[in-house]
């Protein structure tokens, strides 16, 4: 059994596999403890290898496991990740709870150029959790309700902030909410439609991480990306980092 | 020299003592965690480790014993400065740092916010008075190369005595010419300063001189060839950096016998890392003391730095001045001829850059490129598009930095070296 843990500034995910076949999945909230969590997520378990992924890569290794433990970058495991899922994928786009990677790969799976964008919410998970508050509905409500919406304003700021200033002041002009939804939603895929632009767009393209389980960006990006290009989410998205790192675990053992 | 003897020094400086001090701490620290931890030195670069903890103490020291018996000191911020004319004056030519960040919100009030950290460094220095070699100048040799710097000479010249050379941007004849004339000036201003007249015996001698410290450190450079690499990126780029600073005939001579160890080390096939660990090259813009924030996250990801193609690296070793002329003229013409090939991001189109980058690549056998620009500096930025271009269609791959001093980007830094190393496996 081998072990993927990706541990990003948001949440935490555990994947065990045995030759790409998954045993378990679990997910953590990071919190400001992420060592505990990881212990938490580990427990009980006992893999040949275990390979941390994420911003606290290096944190794992610190935990004395009385098992192999290696790091690889997020680009890596993404990677590693959709290959597996989809062999012909040529890009991924990982939008995260508070950083967007794009990448993209040769035939064999292997990493050409990436982009990251770590150092601003615009654009990430965060900026769909901040700007839901306005509406004061939940982030998992937030896709479906811009789904409503049919006539989008445009919103300029690509800063979190400001974007949820400009949607509050549309809302005083009266514009209908869901309609402000969605053009918070279009900023989203504006702005990762530019970074993907700059690693070389190609189908497959498969969108992972957390924000990849909110319809609206789904059906934003398939629009953008036009009829023929073909759009891969996985079933569990925010997984696909972890799943990555153990698959790396199970090449560090053979 | 003693402590008290030391501050004594500075004070007449006019230094601020306390935040002096605390920069010397900091300064201390930084070089303790990033330099004294590596595995493996050289036993040669305790010179280096000696000259950069007196880097403050001894060697400004000497600078004051040279003013004392009447030379001048010369500050610099480019390697478009001809430091052959600054020796034949018999002055002392220093490169003025600027690596780290100082007294920034005093400088955004001469220069704007969006100007790299270069730049404001060297204002914030002087308006701190933290830099005991910017308070021994006699001089300050500015230069029109980007238009930050170029602008921000205005500013300040109203602190220090300053010459500003014009630097043409093309390499047509006219430039040439224009360059010409401006060497001519800068030879007369060194003249009226120092009272030494420039002479083609004098000038033949610091030519020699300059010559044979860039041929040490050419030497150098092609030892970084072997694998595994015989000497860290950052101890390389140490050694390029105290160049701008410390005498240049000590220097020269501790630089070959680091190179005679060197020389050894590969003959019994010995190096700071394992062969086959990951090599980079290191493009952009200049990285001044003590500005090694990225040679140390490069360094930590599995990987090691094998060249330096910058201003303090290859910029401004790869050519020689020819040595063959024997008037004044042609000494004259032998000196423009060599400062015209520097390939600076300044310059239009510069296309030779690229061609240097690739002839690296290929020389020093490196995996990839990390190309580095200074947060703001509009010339790198631009060649960095330029350099991906040209590098993608040789399949030779390159990771694009842009970062300043501050040490809040380290982490994401790491990431994307890594994830690049891991790429190039
Ligand atoms: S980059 Fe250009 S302007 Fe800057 S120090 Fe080098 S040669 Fe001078
Ligand atoms: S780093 Fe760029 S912007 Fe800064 S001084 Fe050098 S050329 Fe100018």
């Amino acid at each position: 059994m081998f072990a993927g843990i990706d541990i990003g500034s948001r949440s935490t995910e555990l994947v065990l596999q045995k030759e790409g076949t998954v045993i378990h999945r679990a997910q953590l909230p990071t919190t400001f403890s992420p060592l505990e969590q990881c212990r938490k997520l580990l427990e009980g378990y006992s893999p040949e290898c275990l390979v941390a992924t994420g911003y606290g890569r290096e944190l794992v290794k610190t935990l004395g496991l009385p098992y192999r433990v290696e790091a690889i970058t997020e680009i890596k495991a993404h990677a590693l990740g959709a290959h597996a899922l989809f062999p012909d994928a040529r890009t991924v786009l990982d939008i995260g709870g508070q950083d967007t990677k794009a990448i993209s790969l040769n035939p064999k799976g292997g990493v050409l150029r990436f982009e990251m964008n770590d150092r601003c919410a615009a654009g990430t998970g965060k900026f769909l959790e901040y700007t839901a508050n306005v509406f004061q509905i939940s982030i998992e409500e937030f896709g479906a309700y811009a789904l409503k919406g049919s006539n989008p304003p445009v919103i300029n700021s690509m800063c979190t902030v400001f974007a949820e200033t400009e949607a509050t002041s549309l809302m005083a002009q009266g514009a209908l909410p869901e309609d402000i939804a969605l053009a918070l939603h279009t900023s989203v895929v504006r702005r990762t439609s530019t970074m993907l632009k700059r690693v070389g767009l190609a189908f497959p393209l498969v969108f992972s991480g957390g924000v990849a389980n909110n319809a609206c960006i789904r059906k934003l990006l398939q629009e953008d990306c036009g009829e023929q290009g073909i759009l891969c989410v996985a079933e569990e998205p925010d997984m696909c980092g972890a799943y990555g790192a153990s698959l790396w675990a199970e090449r560090c053992c053979s | 020299m003693s402590d008290a003897a030391h501050t004594e020094m500075w004070e007449k400086l006019n230094l601020d003592i306390s935040a002096h001090d605390g920069l010397l701490e900091v300064l201390g620290k930084f070089y303790g965690d990033i330099y004294l931890s590596q595995e493996n030195r050289l036993k040669g670069m305790e010179y280096l480790d000696f000259v950069l903890s007196e880097v403050h103490g001894l060697r400004i020291k000497e600078l004051q014993d040279a003013k004392a018996t009447g030379k001048k000191i010369i500050g610099t911020f480019c390697v478009f400065v001809p430091e052959e004319l600054t020796l034949a004056a018999n002055a002392v030519h220093v490169g003025l740092c600027s690596g780290a960040d100082a007294g920034t919100d005093e400088a955004e009030k001469l220069v704007p916010r969006n100007t790299c950290a270069l730049i404001k460094s060297f204002i914030g220095f002087k308006l701190a008075r933290l830099c005991p070699f910017t308070e021994s100048c006699d001089l300050v040799v500015g230069e029109t190369t980007c238009d930050g710097k170029k602008k921000a000479y205005e500013a300040f010249g109203k602190l220090v005595p300053m010459h500003v050379m014009e630097v043409p941007q093309t390499k047509t004849d006219d430039a040439k010419q224009l360059f010409k004339s401006e060497v001519l000036r800068y030879k007369a201003a060194l003249e009226e300063l120092t009272g030494v007249e420039i002479t083609v015996e004098n000038l033949r001698k610091s030519i020699a001189i300059v010559n044979e410290k860039r041929k040490a450190l050419q030497r150098l450079s092609r030892l970084r060839a072997a694998d595994p690499a015989p000497i860290s990126g950052r101890d390389a780029l140490l050694i390029n950096q105290v160049s701008f600073y410390d005498d240049p005939v000590r220097f020269t001579q501790s630089i070959n016998t680091l190179c005679d160890q060197i020389e050894e080390r590969i003959a019994q096939g010995e190096g700071v890392v394992p062969s086959g660990t990951k090599r980079l090259l290191l493009s952009g813009c200049p990285m001044a003391v003590p500005n090694w924030k990225l040679p140390y996250v490069m360094e930590s990801s599995n990987a090691v730095i094998v060249g330096e193609e910058s201003c303090i690296g290859s910029r401004n070793i790869r050519d020689l001045v020819d040595e063959s002329g024997d008037c004044m003229d042609e000494m004259l013409d032998a000196l423009v001829d060599r400062y015209m090939k520097i390939d600076c991001a300044c310059f239009t189109p510069n296309d030779e850059r690229m061609v240097n980058v690739e002839n690296m690549v290929s020389e020093l056998k490196a995996d990839g490129v990390v190309h580095y620009a200074l947060s703001f500096c509009q010339p790198y930025a631009h060649e960095a598009i330029k350099l991906q271009n040209v590098l993608s269609e040789k399949g030779i791959p390159m990771l694009s930095v842009e970062t300043g001093y501050s040490m809040e980007d380290v982490e994401q830094l790491k990431t994307r070296v890594e994830a690049f190393v891991e790429m190039l496996d």
